[in-house]
């Protein structure tokens, strides 16, 4: 498995939306590749169009106008190949269904043998520090952990790539901070693509490869940039020298994107 | 006793105004008889005999209870006299017209969800159907059901009592099947489920609590269905028929005591719908 291969290319995309007030231009000519193994942010204001383009990458938008790869393949033909998984920003446990069940789902659906399910529920559960949580209900658990829960349920049916919308931005800072730690050791160990939205500019540099500031009307790119710093990376990283500049090239990305307004 | 205590307190409260009706609703009768025979009664004199009347305005409660103890308990629950044995007939009705609105509920609920045009024709003359008086439709189920040469009258009771009982089934339902939200909709759709796949594992358990809920309503619709349906003339069994043959024949007696018969068949049906409930909850994993 090489490094740097595309595994999701924009070229010109274009994203209208008809609304009761007239056309929204949510995306207006986003370029972007994305390689094997990054881990690429999102950051910008709501708006900004960055749930919008991680939607069009999971085909749950339709790009108006351009090009969207995701494998070579349309993001319609890579989701029935099971490409990716969707965190969303609640966890959206289903109540009636224990933890296991909940993570058990995608796996009942795309037709995994029942001892299939069985393994892989074990194994991601405890890839997210949940062992022994199986049997529980949702609302028996934190916050936090139920977040968790939802992780490994998108990451049981073992897709390439993990795109999450905002997964911590209900959480508290504290938490927040634990599970940054452990989606970075998760990336570590899995060498998972991940598309990562967020409005946090120290999550953002904390946890990518590449971060990509976006601006509202229209929702376009505005910045592009490869982080310098090394993969390891411990949360003191972020009173390093090179951890703050990244910071602020990030912040002012974002004021120039406003500024046009 | 903390949930008992507020039940007994207005049950005691409704039998003291109970009496005190009765006293003075049947003394009526006692004036009358004392005028004819030109003997003046004191109301120490008049209240006894509110008490006791073969045919009460009002039956005060203890005469109702006796009649309700001798009908269900005094005689061979075969005797065309016992209500265990009407409201057996009418437990029947009620329960075929309860799995009969059910299905139809469901299945309408189903569609409605499903299909848009369903919904834009359908769900109109649902809501239509239940402003028409039940009273009067019955009678015309149960002719048109004679009419197509169907002996007895199980099928038309069931028809009437599904006829009220499958609306709030149907109303519910179409709130639930609708309950999951866009995310979880969306979330199916990155697996890449099929329609039944959603259908089965979001939208059917998602509408349960709902479904439940609106079973307790359904149950006692069926009921009081089922009883409209035995009214009609010629009908000869069941808690309807006990009435109407007590209010025809001036019997009140037998008239209240087949409306607690069916106010007691209605309180177990409603215990065991939320029985059932609170095993499915619990199996839903509901914080109990």
């Amino acid at each position: 498995m090489s490094l740097d291969r595309p595994v999701i290319e924009a070229k010109g995309l274009d994203l209208v939306f008809q609304t009761a007030d007239g056309p929204v231009q949510a995306l207006q000519d986003v370029n972007l590749t994305i390689n094997r193994g990054d881990f690429v942010s999102f950051i910008g204001p709501s708006g900004c169009g960055k749930t919008t383009f991680l939607r069009c990458i999971a085909a749950l938008e339709h790009p108006t106008s351009g090009v969207l790869t995701v494998n070579g393949m349309t993001p319609d033909e890579a989701r029935k190949q099971r490409a990716y998984g969707y965190v969303f920003q609640a966890a959206g446990l289903y109540p009636w269904r224990t933890i296991a069940g909940n993570i058990r789902l995608p796996l009942e659906i795309m037709g995994f043998s029942r001892a299939e399910q069985e393994e892989r529920t074990e194994r991601v559960l405890e890839l997210v520090e949940l062992k022994g949580f199986g049997k529980k209900f949702p609302w028996q658990l934190s916050g936090g952990m139920q977040q968790r829960a939802s992780i490994a349920r998108a990451l049981a049916f073992d897709a390439d790539i993990l795109l999450m919308d905002e997964p911590f931005g209900a959480l508290d800072e504290i938490v927040r901070d634990r599970l940054n730690e452990e989606v970075l050791k998760l990336w570590a160990r899995t060498g998972k693509t991940i598309g990562f939205v967020t409005h946090s500019i120290p999550e953002a540099v904390y946890l990518s490869t590449k971060i990509v500031v976006m601006s509202p009307r229209p929702g376009r790119i505005t910045d592009v940039i490869d982080s310098p710093l090394p993969k390891e990376r411990p949360l003191d990283i972020r009173d390093s020298r090179e951890f703050i500049e990244i910071a602020h090239r990030v912040r002012e990305g974002l004021r120039a994107g406003h500024h046009e307004d | 006793m903390n949930r008992v205590l507020p039940v007994l307190t207005v049950l005691a409260g409704i039998v003291v105004i109970w009496y005190a009706a009765a006293i003075w609703m049947n003394s009526t009768w006692v004036f009358d008889q004392a005028n004819r025979a030109g003997t003046p009664v004191s109301w120490a004199e008049v209240i006894p005999q509110t008490m006791t009347q073969d045919r009460p305005l009002l039956p005060p409660p203890h005469q109702v209870g006796a009649e309700l103890w001798k009908g269900l308990f005094g005689q061979a629950i075969t005797s065309k006299r016992s209500l265990v044995y009407h409201g057996y007939v009418t437990f029947k009705g009620t329960m075929m017209g309860f799995g009969l609105g059910i299905l139809a509920g469901v299945l309408l609920a189903m569609a409605i969800v499903r299909f848009r045009v369903m919904d834009m024709s359908v769900m109109p003359w649902a809501i239509i159907s239940q402003t028409i008086p039940i009273v009067a439709l019955a009678p015309m189920i149960i002719t048109l059901s004679s009419q197509m040469g169907l002996s007895g009258r199980d099928l038309p009771k069931a028809v009437i009592a599904a006829y009220l009982s499958f609306f709030p089934v149907l109303v519910s339902m179409v709130k639930g099947l609708r309950a999951p939200d866009q995310m979880q909709l969306d979330l199916l759709k990155t697996y890449g489920a099929s329609e039944m796949a959603t259908f089965l594992k979001l939208r059917l358990p998602a509408s349960m609590p709902y479904f439940f809920a609106s079973l307790k309503v359904a149950v006692a619709a069926s009921l009081v269905g089922t009883i409209v349906g035995e009214l009609p003339t010629g009908a000869i069994e069941g808690l309807g028929a006990r009435m109407l043959i007590g209010s025809q024949f001036g019997e009140p007696l037998i008239m209240w005591a087949a409306l607690f018969a069916a106010a007691i068949l209605a309180g177990l049906l409603i215990l065991v719908v939320g029985f059932v409930e609170r095993l499915a909850r619990k199996r839903m994993g509901v914080p109990a």
